[in-house]
């Protein structure tokens, strides 16, 4: 058993926890296990054209996008062009965060740096649709405000957690 | 670009969606099943009135929070006009998107278990940081 979960990819191991969660709690509190089920299948129609795009954007990155490439614009010596570039597709990008994992997870292996990675995924926050709906909420001057922080502490984030990783490295 | 290179991208994405799709199916169910086991107005309790212990635990509650950023203003909105501080709230919608408990594991899986941890880490801190600047910032402006 031991042997088995050591060899087992970590996406399997995720999984056989989730459904063996399912599986006691089908024991434990029936009710909630269906309930559960149904909010799955709504998740699953939600996120699909999401997921669907996100496939279709790494397709097209394969298609003209080598490594090569990839480096020059999200490597180590893409400069201020790089950040700019991540705030802006992290800005632009839509859905779940976890839809954005295997697209990044494909970039990073061919050459994009950690920082961009933390920055995108950081200005995922700034969401322009909804916008209209936080300023009714909270106000103009709060929306604003807050998505300039936002994009500056995106970038220290970024620069902090790339260090990090590099210091580990040596 | 030709046949060929069509043919490897193809095969490129789908070995990622392969990788992937597990994954994306065990958060979801994961969600499901959290949506559906944390009461509704759990939210309103946690609140304490201390502006800093606030921060903190908006930002905690907002880091294993799921759902549409959109969830997190509606109840937010419906938290300050029940006396809850603007930085608490701040620190909750933030953390609610910048920080992701539930999706650890699979962020773990996907990116590596350093670069989540430090992320994540740092985006919690963040939004603690950003809720206390918006606030004062915002008093400059009144």
């Amino acid at each position: 058993m031991k042997n088995f979960l050591v060899k087992t990819d970590g996406g399997i191991k995720l999984f056989i926890i989730v459904i063996a969660t399912y599986l006691v709690f089908a024991f434990i509190n029936f009710e909630l296990i269906v309930a559960s089920l149904n909010s799955f299948l709504g998740l699953i129609v939600t996120i699909l054209p999401i997921l669907v795009l996100v496939f279709v954007l790494m397709f097209i990155s394969n298609l003209f996008l080598n490594s090569k490439r990839i480096t020059k614009i999200l490597g180590h010596e893409s400069g201020i062009k790089g950040y700019v570039l991540s705030i802006i597709f992290g800005i632009l990008s839509t859905g779940p965060i976890y839809m954005w994992y295997p697209l990044l997870s494909d970039l990073r292996e061919k050459g994009a740096k950690n920082s961009l990675l933390v920055i995108f995924l950081y200005n995922r926050a700034v969401k322009i649709p909804l916008l209209p709906v936080m300023i009714y909420y909270f106000g103009l001057k709060f929306v604003v405000i807050l998505t300039v922080y936002m994009i500056v502490f995106s970038v220290i984030n970024g620069i902090l957690v790339d260090r990090l990783l590099l210091i580990q490295k040596r | 670009m030709n046949a060929a290179d069509i043919k490897n991208a193809a095969k490129q994405t789908l070995n990622a969606i392969k990788r992937s799709i597990l994954i994306i199916i065990s958060i979801l169910l994961l969600i499901s099943f959290l949506i559906n086991a944390i009461p509704k107005d759990f939210f309103k309790t946690i609140f304490t009135g201390n502006d800093i212990l606030d921060s903190i635990t908006g930002a905690i509650f907002g880091s294993i929070a799921l759902g549409n950023p959109i969830n997190s203003y509606i109840l937010g909105g419906e938290l300050i006009n029940q006396g809850v501080s603007l930085i608490a709230i701040t620190a909750f919608v933030l953390t609610w998107v910048t920080v992701g408990v539930v999706q650890l594991p699979a962020e773990s899986v996907m990116l590596g278990k350093k670069f989540t941890i430090y992320r994540n880490i740092f985006a919690f801190i963040t939004a603690i940081v950003i809720a206390i600047l918006t606030t004062l910032t915002l008093q400059l402006f009144l």
